[in-house]
């Protein structure tokens, strides 16, 4: 196809990986935001075939692995009503809740649908007036504007029996928050090209300058990631921090403009809780007043469903890099996609699942956590800048011997 | 679900106030709402993600990323070919063309 055959020529690809040797000339850290970036840079082997001490962190960009499990409790007791037809993209129905998931509703008879559009939710509510139809409006600004469409459209035509249950979070907080902590390894991102598509990279370059941090607004292809990679370690090399955009075919600085405008018609900024992150201000959209009739959470009187998670899941320090999958205990021993403990094993997009799809680890027995040497900023000893440097290894292997001894 | 794919869009309508339209995925056909792209003509490739077009993409931008990726291929080889043996910086490729070794010498990663 188009536009993604030609982003995937193993030979442009060798030669990528050969630059990306050719420059590198110390350990850097970096995160990929994105979770469909994640799932390319797995299942293609992208992080493996880096300098050693190159580190790719994934990030906490799938929005169905952070949406808070009370969100998810909250869309199970709607679903559970009878006049309810509760419509959902297919992601989120293997989400584990605190006692069971919406697939599992649904084969107990709940009415739960999948739709591929938000306009599809509309469409349902609109040809069933004597039910309510509530739909899931989870994602990252991606999906925001879709998702504000389908509260425009049923406003503007007048479809009172649909409702939407909100759980729509940022980009930009949650890469200030990662950079914020003091735990933080990371030293440069991939933004995600796609929310940058929507939004522009105007929001970024302020972070970029008060962290010091290199982003390059980065596509999903394996050309595009690995040019993504290059060029966000060039700027490392370089000591510069800037926004830089690898994927100029899709997004420009200013954005969709219209896209934005659906959006802050519909939403207005807000705090948001991060499943295994915690609340984090303004960083996320909830509907704005006169939209407030289709808030699902005031409509069947959830707002008060609070839960907590599976303790055997470390699903907070994966979304944040902290931890690989491979970190933890019951990754592919308790918890694998069929049966997910947490979020992260469930969507495609989720670094767990990512991992597990690629075969990464399983079949091995449980083993206590490694010891993980912290990868920082490490300085080349002086002269040493073409050679190989001696000094920082150790940690880097340290750090990389779960991964290599699988 | 966040995935966003490139098609070709093949009509373009107004569905009671919305522009809608049917957008080619190598053969797959879908509806897509084009609402934020009024400049989007037929023939145009769209980035659609859950039902929306949300990016035209930019023929000549695709183009020049490709461009840039082959010439830096060449530039990489050219930089490869003046390194004579016995420089200080490790082989990246071992003799098959796979890349070997990290800049820090380390093992195959």
């Amino acid at each position: 196809m188009k536009y993604l055959d030609e982003y995937r020529d193993p030979v442009l690809a060798k030669k990528l990986v050969e630059e990306i040797h050719r420059i590198t000339t110390r350990p850097w850290t970096l995160m990929e935001v994105c979770g469909g970036q994640t799932h390319t840079i797995v299942k293609q082997g992208i992080d493996e075939a880096l300098p050693a001490g190159v580190r790719m962190v994934h990030g906490p960009g799938c929005p169905v692995c952070v949406t808070p499990l009370e969100q998810i409790d909250k869309a199970l007791a709607i679903a559970t009503r009878p006049d309810v037809i509760f419509t959902s993209y297919g992601d989120m129905l293997r989400v584990p809740g605190s006692t069971t998931d919406l697939l599992a509703l649904k084969a107990r008879g709940a009415d739960v649908r999948i739709v591929y559009s938000p306009l599809d939710a509309v469409r349902i509510a609109a040809a069933n007036p004597d039910r309510q139809v509530v739909f899931f409006a989870v994602g990252f600004e991606t999906t925001a504007p879709a998702n504000a469409t389908s509260v425009a459209e049923a406003a503007r035509r007048g479809i009172d029996n649909f409702s939407v249950l909100v759980s729509h979070v940022l980009v930009p907080p949650a890469m200030i928050a990662l950079l914020e902590s003091p735990a933080n390894e990371v030293q440069a991102f991939l933004a995600a090209g796609h929310v940058c598509a929507v939004m522009g990279w105007t929001e970024y370059e302020p972070i970029a300058a008060k962290y010091r941090v290199p982003i390059v607004v980065t596509g999903f292809e394996p050309l595009d990631l690995l040019e993504g990679i290059l060029m966000a370690i060039r700027q490392l090399e370089d000591g510069r921090a800037e926004v830089e955009n690898q994927y100029a075919r899709a997004v420009k600085r200013e954005g969709v403009p219209l896209a934005q405008r659906q959006i802050f018609e519909v939403f207005e900024v807000g705090e948001r809780k991060w499943r295994g992150i915690g609340e984090i201000p303004a960083s996320g959209y909830r509907l704005r007043e006169p939209y407030a009739r289709f808030d699902a959470e005031r409509r069947f009187a959830v707002e008060d469903i609070h839960t907590r998670e599976h303790p055997a899941c470390i699903a907070g320090a994966i979304l944040t890099g902290e931890k690989t999958p491979l970190d933890c205990t019951a990754y592919g021993v308790l918890c694998f996609p069929q049966k997910p403990l947490g979020a992260p094993m469930v969507s495609s997009e989720g670094t767990c699942a990512a991992f597990f799809a690629a075969g990464r680890g399983i079949g091995t027995p449980a083993r206590p956590l490694p010891q993980v040497a912290p990868i920082g900023f490490v300085p080349a000893p002086a002269g040493t800048s073409t050679g190989p440097v001696a000094a920082p290894a150790p940690a880097v292997r340290a750090a990389s011997a779960p991964e290599a001894s699988r | 679900m966040c995935l966003g794919i490139p098609g070709r869009v093949i009509e373009i309508r107004d569905d009671a106030g919305l522009p809608m339209g049917k957008v080619d995925f190598g053969g797959v056909r879908k509806e897509a709402c084009l609402a934020y792209l009024p400049e989007v003509q037929l023939g145009d490739y769209v980035i659609i993600h859950v039902g929306f077009a949300i990016s035209r993409v930019d023929e000549d931008e695709a183009l020049k990323t490709l461009e840039i990726l082959a010439t830096m291929g060449d530039l990489v080889e050219q930089e490869l070919a003046t390194m004579g043996p016995g420089m200080d910086a490790p082989a990246v490729v071992s003799d098959d063309g796979t890349p070997a070794t990290g800049a820090f010498g380390g093992a195959p990663s």
